[in-house]
Order: structure tokens, then C-alpha cells, then sequence
């Protein structure tokens, strides 16, 4: 029992990469992120199907998404909730002013995945749904495998229409 | 010393289908010079200009980009030299406006005068760097400078304007953001 409940709350970033890559998504930008960094950033970064360009700062990440975007080219960025922090400016201007379609992976630091963001232990996840709530930023929590179908039709819709959002990743990925 | 205005017509005798990226003081004297449906002026942020034109350049390496990017804009985010030199986009032209000013903020000095833009650039791996000061030198040499293999990055050490009017609302008009999307796609 123990093990069955272990097993559906487990979260591979295998499934992650297969669902980035079947949302059209071509580009991973990125800082790293400790939560993201070995069952993501890692294996991204040996895909050669996908092209990492690991910038110096979160918030450059949201300029580069939306030149691409000018290009009918999809991107997927890949960060810290405090990266996140670091480019609200650039979410307001780009994602939420201008409309672009900014499509963000967050790593939730020192969350504990029992617990739901809102209720976490550290006040810097706490805030992260408030925050996105408040600039009307779509956001799905990723916390196992079963999570992982929403991250397809939500970058479809993000390019669609275009629109914002966040995926924030609750658990480290295996 | 050059006037912004000044190099920026000189550099508009030499664009045809790039896109050109520029907020702020340098979109104001861009627009006035060489209105276009290429010109990307909606930047969101300052100092994302640099990476707005990274972006365009990884997403259409068939296609010429030019940054105009002034000096406090590059100070709020120096870090794009160096991922800009490390995605190494060959397409892509990034041009400084140095006034050693917040022009469009009142005018008030950037931190400190005088910085290595272009030494910066240089440590940072790209292509090819120029420093102009004397606009017949510039004259001679801009075409030269447009067709570097990038990423080309080059300071134009200019003296501030005159005051600027910035209509925001037409720089950031969406339907200038649609027309650029046709034009770019075209």
C-alpha cells in the first residue's frame, strides 16, 4: 500500500520532456534550478531535439521567449520561483501587457510536495499562486506523473490565444 | 562626440528587411527616421531589448536582426552580453547608444561614466566589436559593420539630445506588434 501510494505520487522528467516536446516546444531557456536541475535541466540538456540557451538572468528568459514567439517558434522556460520573483517586471510588460504567450516551468525551492503550495512551511511559495492569481496568470501544479496531461493543452492555449503560464513543479522530478 | 539622431540616419541608409529592436530614446529617433512595419519597439522591460532581438535572431537565422539598445538599458541587463556571445547568433547586430545618461528618466548619469561596453562585449565572446566617436568614421564603416557575421556588437559614443517626446502608446501600439509579426514572417 505504502508502495502503491509512493508510485502514483512520483514525477519523472522523462514524462515532462515527452509532454514539452509534444507541445511544439523547440527552445528551453533557462537558469538553474536546484528543484528542476538534475531530472530536468540534465536530461534537456543531452536532448538533442531540444535547443537549451542557458542565459544569465531569469528575466531574460521573457524578452528571448517573446522574439521567438515573433517567429512562430515555442519556448519553454525553466526556472526558480525566485527567478520567477526576479522578472515580474517582465511577466507585467511582456506576458500580461503585451499578451505574449510566456510559457514558464518553476521550481518550487524547499517546498514539501505533501503540502499545497498555499500552505507551504516557506513564505516565498506561499506567495508564488497569490502573485500569479494577482497579474490573472494561469498556473498549473505539477506534483506526479498524472499531473503531467495538463501541460500540453496549456501551452497549446498559452500559443493559441496567446496568453500566459505557469506550470510550478511541487516535487523534485526523478 | 556623434548624435544619436545623427548615426541612426546614416544606418538607415543601410536597412532593407532586418528587423530592427529599439526602446526608449533610440525607438523615438528610430521611428521618426525610418518608420516601418520592422521595427520592434514593444519591449515590455527595460533593458530587455537585447534579448527581444536575441530571440528574433535564434527564431529566423535567415533573417537580420540590429539591437538599438542605449547605455542604461544594457547596464540593467549586462548579463545578455554573455548569453548572447554563448547562443552566438550569427544574424544579429547589437548597437549601444553610450550618453552616459537615463535619458528617457530625466537625464540623470548612469552610475558611472565612461564604461567598456564594447570591452565588455569583447570579453564576452562576441564576434566582432566597434567603438565609433567621429560619425565620418562611422559613415565609412557602418555597412561594414551590418554585414559582420555576429554576433556584432559595436558602442556609439554619442551626446545627449534634445528633449524627446516618448509616445509610449504608439511604440506599444498591438497593432504595430501584428503588422510586425506579418512583416517578419513575410
Amino acid at each position: 500500500m505504502a508502495n502503491a501510494a509512493a508510485g502514483s505520487d512520483a514525477l519523472h522528467g522523462a514524462a515532462i520532456i515527452d509532454a514539452i516536446k509534444a507541445s511544439g516546444i523547440g527552445y528551453i531557456l533557462s537558469v538553474p534550478d536546484i528543484v528542476t536541475s538534475s531530472g530536468l535541466l540534465a536530461p534537456i540538456a543531452r536532448d538533442t531535439e531540444l535547443r537549451l540557451i542557458r542565459v544569465c538572468k531569469e528575466d531574460e528568459c521573457i524578452g528571448i521567449a517573446s522574439g521567438l514567439s515573433y517567429c512562430d517558434k515555442r519556448a519553454l522556460i525553466l526556472i526558480q520561483h525566485t527567478g520567477l520573483f526576479d522578472s515580474l517586471n517582465a511577466v507585467r510588460g511582456i506576458a500580461v501587457e503585451f499578451k505574449q504567450p510566456i510559457c514558464m516551468m518553476v521550481g518550487l525551492l524547499q517546498h514539501d510536495p505533501q503540502l499545497p503550495p498555499r500552505g507551504s512551511n516557506r513564505y516565498g511559495v506561499r506567495i508564488v499562486e497569490p502573485i500569479l492569481d494577482a497579474m490573472g496568470i494561469a498556473h498549473h501544479l505539477i506534483r506526479a506523473d498524472a499531473d503531467v496531461a495538463k501541460i500540453r493543452p496549456a501551452i497549446d492555449a498559452a500559443y493559441a490565444e496567446p496568453h500566459a503560464v505557469a506550470f510550478l513543479i511541487g516535487r523534485s522530478p526523478a | 562626440m556623434m548624435k544619436r539622431d545623427e548615426c541612426f540616419r546614416l544606418l538607415a541608409r543601410h536597412i532593407t528587411d532586418e528587423a530592427v529592436v529599439a526602446t526608449y530614446s533610440s525607438a523615438v529617433d528610430w521611428v521618426g527616421i525610418k518608420p516601418r512595419a520592422l521595427n520592434y519597439t514593444s519591449i515590455g522591460a527595460m533593458g530587455l531589448d537585447s534579448s527581444h532581438g536575441l530571440g528574433l535572431a535564434l527564431g529566423r537565422p535567415d533573417r537580420r536582426v540590429v539591437v538599438l539598445q542605449g547605455d542604461g538599458s544594457l547596464l540593467m541587463n549586462l548579463g545578455s552580453l554573455v548569453t548572447i556571445a554563448a547562443a552566438a547568433p550569427r544574424n544579429l547586430v547589437h548597437l549601444v547608444a553610450q550618453n552616459d545618461t537615463y535619458e528617457a528618466n530625466g537625464g540623470h548619469p548612469i552610475p558611472a561614466p565612461d564604461v567598456d561596453f564594447a570591452g565588455m562585449a569583447r570579453a564576452a565572446g562576441y564576434a566582432a566589436v566597434y567603438e565609433f566617436s567621429d560619425v565620418e568614421v562611422f559613415a565609412q564603416q557602418v555597412a561594414h559593420v551590418l554585414e559582420q557575421q555576429g554576433p556584432v556588437f559595436a558602442t556609439l559614443h554619442v551626446e545627449p539630445s534634445k528633449p524627446l517626446t516618448y509616445d509610449y502608446p504608439s511604440l506599444y501600439d498591438p497593432a504595430k506588434r501584428k503588422a510586425f509579426k506579418v512583416a517578419w514572417m513575410s
